[in-house]
């Protein structure tokens, strides 16, 4: 019955509404991106800790900005993926520590393990501790906020009991790994393009595929999608599992990219990493957002503590102009949506 | 509404969607004793019966929410068992909800297409052919609303076109509407009306639930009454009136009554004049003496609640005035209509009426903690005998008054949430559904407490949605339709065809 554009007779008893303008309306739709006021006050601070210390732009200072902001922007990619469920995972940092130390002990006690078999050891690991928190939170019918905050003590705590006093250091490491976050291509360390290599999978996995969708969905209103037959708990488990994974892969990265790994490697890191994806744009109560949004917001907030040592700002105040963006991104949201409200009802209201 | 009237088919065509005897019960709870409704395609079929009736029950069977327990189920007569939502959309049914339910972050186009959004040449999702396809289906509805829009902000009326949008895009079959017109405009009503026509034109089957009997007889071309869970029968709505179809509706045994028992009634406890509140409620006047019950009938949604709560302080209003023995009670204030003696008995218990997780002591003493209380602490001793008495006076069935109240049953539940009440010795007592979800014999004993409670001189004003409740308890009827007093019967003249006339607006009564 899709040819047959017979016998409606309703006359439209409205006017039409507002048509999409064809000039000027892509620039307005950039202005309306939920991504856009964290890339602009990234754009801005880069530009004025430049003209404050040029040396923040050099070649090196680049290089270590990309560096810093890269395992951030993996986490921030799959917590993303979480909260647009409406859901969150506290225990990244704890799933980033249980695989950065698994991979340092690989290499100390696998003498001629190849790299590649780290990095699938790495991922699969920081899959089954994954698909561990989406089991619990789909089955348990239990927030995930608490359900992960758990699961951060359990694999805290194994990451305790299996290292103890134990620290491995590069030099247990080949070179050729620890080399991943020293070489660069065009000035671009490969563990930061693999990064982007990430968000651009996922980014276009969010918007270009019905699963993708179907996360969104979720997190607008779970109630709805389970009426729409969407399979609410199948989703949100694999949400779970991509996050342990891209949580375990920054696990593989961060023992290339640092010297020593132990029983409190990334602890603390969860609340960054929420605060990034927040930051850039992405609803704390799921349902819009973008993991580009959350990997910008990741640049964002390394790049404010590099930006603030490079202008000599006392490191008390970094914490707290983190702070204030989570408030001002926040805020920006709440405005932003109240304003679309607004013009929502004023366009109903001229339609009745 | 100035449709003409439907012609029926001479030759009836098969029927694309059959439920028989379809059985279904939660717990004790009878939700559906013999559910039978038959759609041809091509017809706009009327399901009309009381709240509580088992429409809604019917209409989630339909739509894969609920697995009946019992009866038969054939689409295009092939028997189907619906396990998931998925299963029904897929054999071409199609359920919009009173609300619909959208997703509202999300564009109006990928509204419609969500799980099944059209690709393009690389195998991604295409937006620009979603979008083209969104405008196609809106413009055969001859309706403008942007597909790039997101959901959230549109006015019902628009969701529901989303949702017929949605649902000739899967080629239905069956559209189910659950009261669709509840919440439109008359020109949102005519549109919509438009829209199944043309459906109803090429083919499809209509299933339209409304308590609405002036648009059922513009629309539709069948009518099926529900009465208690049952099939009542099926008529052509060219060849029947409201009075058969409403008698059908009510007719049933009166004898789960408890008659109120003759209280003196008194002066004047309760007066509202005027009260009116924009979109809500409008000139709602009326009185409540001491001794007496009055109840206020209608269907849900009528405003029943609303007035009630704006009565009670929860909600403003904007104009007319509430007075509690002849002193005027300040609007939006409810520790002042507490302390100036009425009591309200929410209609969600469990969510309004009680703390689930705390013990029945507790709760039945929650609206005492002050006078209960010494130095801003609360006295245990004095909390469990000031409880003891409540709900030994109420007979409590309860193994401790330290169980949690989610221990007990309904009724008992109910009866802890009056305890609590009884207890501030209220002038009047608000009751909002007093015996939903309570079994037969417990009902019995709210009825017996309430009739009890008049009997002692307190002004009591009911609102219920069951007719016997309202017929056996109330010494005065008010029935509200669409926010305003369509009629106000005294005991002797208040039969159920009065009620459900006034309720479903067909006829006037004013004093």
């Amino acid at each position: 019955m899709t040819d047959t554009v017979t016998s409606t007779p309703t006359p439209a008893p409205t006017p039409p509404p507002t048509k999409s303008r064809p000039g000027g309306s892509r620039l307005a739709g950039v202005l309306r991106l939920r991504e856009f006021p964290v890339a602009l006050a990234l754009i801005v601070l880069v530009l004025v800790t430049y003209a404050a210390n040029p040396l923040f732009l050099s070649p090196q200072g680049t290089k270590d900005l990309l560096l810093n902001a890269t395992i951030m922007i993996i986490l921030g990619v799959g917590q993303a993926l979480v909260i647009i469920t409406r859901n969150v995972d506290l225990s990244v940092g704890s799933i980033l520590g249980l695989v950065a130390f698994g991979t340092g002990s690989l290499f100390a006690n696998v003498p001629g393990i190849p790299i590649i078999a780290v990095f699938a050891i790495g991922l699969a690991f920081g899959a089954i501790l994954g698909a561990i928190n989406g089991l619990l939170v789909t089955l348990a019918r239990v927030p995930a906020l608490v359900i992960t905050l758990g699961t951060l003590y359990i694999y805290r705590g194994l990451n305790n009991a299996w290292a103890g006093g134990t620290q491995y250091f590069a030099d247990d490491r080949p070179d050729a790994f620890g080399a991943l976050s020293v070489d660069t291509i065009l000035g671009f360390p490969l563990i930061t393009l693999l990064a982007v290599l990430v968000v651009v999978v996922v980014a276009i996995v969010m918007a270009g595929t019905r699963s993708g969708r179907d996360l969104y969905a979720i997190g607008s209103d779970p109630d709805a999608a389970k009426l729409f037959g969407i399979p609410v708990g199948r989703r949100v488990f694999i949400a779970f599992a991509v996050n342990g994974v891209l949580a375990g892969l920054a696990g593989v990265l961060y023992a290339s990219r640092f010297n020593s790994v132990g029983a409190t490697t990334g602890t603390g890191l969860e609340l960054d990493v929420v605060a990034a994806a927040v930051v850039g744009g992405v609803a704390i109560f799921g349902g819009s957002g973008s993991v580009v949004g959350a990997a910008i917001g990741a640049l964002l907030l390394t790049t404010i503590t590099s930006a603030l040592t490079a202008l000599r700002v006392d490191k008390f105040w970094q914490q707290a102009i983190v702070g204030v963006l989570i408030l001002a991104a926040i805020i920006i949201d709440r405005v932003a949506s109240i304003r679309t409200a607004r013009r929502l009802r004023l366009s109903e209201a001229r339609d009745v | 509404m100035s449709q003409e009237p439907t012609t029926d088919v001479a030759t009836p065509p098969p029927a694309v969607l059959a439920l028989r005897h379809a059985a279904k019960t939660f717990g004790p709870v009878v939700a559906l004793a013999d559910g039978t409704i038959e759609l041809r395609s091509g017809e706009i079929h009327a399901l009309v019966g009381e709240n509580g009736a088992g429409k809604s029950t019917l209409v989630k069977i339909l739509a894969g929410l609920y697995h009946p327990d019992a009866g038969e189920f054939t689409v295009d007569g092939q028997p189907v068992a619906f396990r998931t939502v998925a299963d029904s959309k897929a054999a071409g049914i199609s359920v919009i909800y009173q609300e619909p339910t959208l997703f509202p972050d999300l564009t109006v186009a990928e509204n419609i297409f969500i799980g099944r959004q059209p690709k393009g040449r690389s195998r991604l999702i295409s937006r620009t052919r979603m979008r083209a396809e969104a405008r196609a289906l809106f413009e055969r509805l001859g309706v403008p609303i942007d597909p790039d829009r997101i959901a959230e902000g549109l006015s019902i009326a628009d969701q529901q076109i989303i949702e017929i949008a949605k649902a000739i895009s899967l080629e239905a079959k069956v559209l189910v509407m659950d009261e669709p017109t509840a919440a439109l405009s008359g020109v949102e009503v005519d549109r919509l009306f438009a829209v199944a026509r043309g459906l109803r034109d090429r083919g499809a089957g209509i299933l339209f639930i409304s308590h609405r009997f002036d648009e059922i007889f513009a629309l539709t071309d069948r009518i099926t009454v529900m009465r208690d869970g049952r099939y009542i029968g099926t008529h052509d709505t060219a060849s029947v009136t409201t009075p058969v179809i409403v008698r059908e509706m009510v007719g049933r045994d009166i004898d789960q009554l408890f008659p109120k028992v003759e209280a003196e009634i008194g002066d004047r406890v309760l007066t509202v004049s005027g009260l009116s509140s924009a979109g809500v409620f409008s000139d709602i006047d009326f009185d409540v003496r001491s001794g007496e019950i009055v109840a206020l009938a209608g269907l849900v949604g009528a405003g029943r609640t609303e007035v009630a709560r704006a009565v009670f302080g929860i909600d403003g209003y904007d104009s007319g005035s509430v007075e509690l023995l002849g002193r005027a009670l300040r609007p939006r204030d409810p520790q002042a209509a507490i302390d100036a003696g009425i009591g309200f008995v929410p209609e969600d218990r469990r969510k309004q009426g009680l703390v689930m997780d705390l013990s029945v002591a507790r709760n039945a003493t929650l609206t005492l903690r002050n006078s209960l209380a010494r130095f801003g602490l609360i006295n245990g001793g004095r909390e469990r005998a000031a409880a003891v008495e409540w709900t030994k006076r109420l007979q409590v069935k309860t193994g401790s008054q330290e169980y949690a109240v989610s221990t007990l049953s309904g009724g008992n539940q109910q009866k802890v949430v009056l305890a609590k009440w009884l207890a501030t010795e209220p002038k009047l007592l608000i009751v909002d559904e007093p015996t939903r979800g309570i079994d037969v014999g417990t009902k019995a004993e709210v009825h017996r407490l309430l009739s009890d409670l008049a009997g002692r001189g307190i002004a009591i004003l009911m609102i219920s949605s069951e007719l016997p409740e309202v017929l056996g308890m109330a010494d005065r009827v008010l029935v509200m339709h669409e926010g305003r007093i369509t009629a106000r019967l005294d005991r002797a003249d208040a039969t159920p065809e009065a009620v459900m006339h006034a309720a479903t607006a067909t006829r006037e009564h004013t004093e």
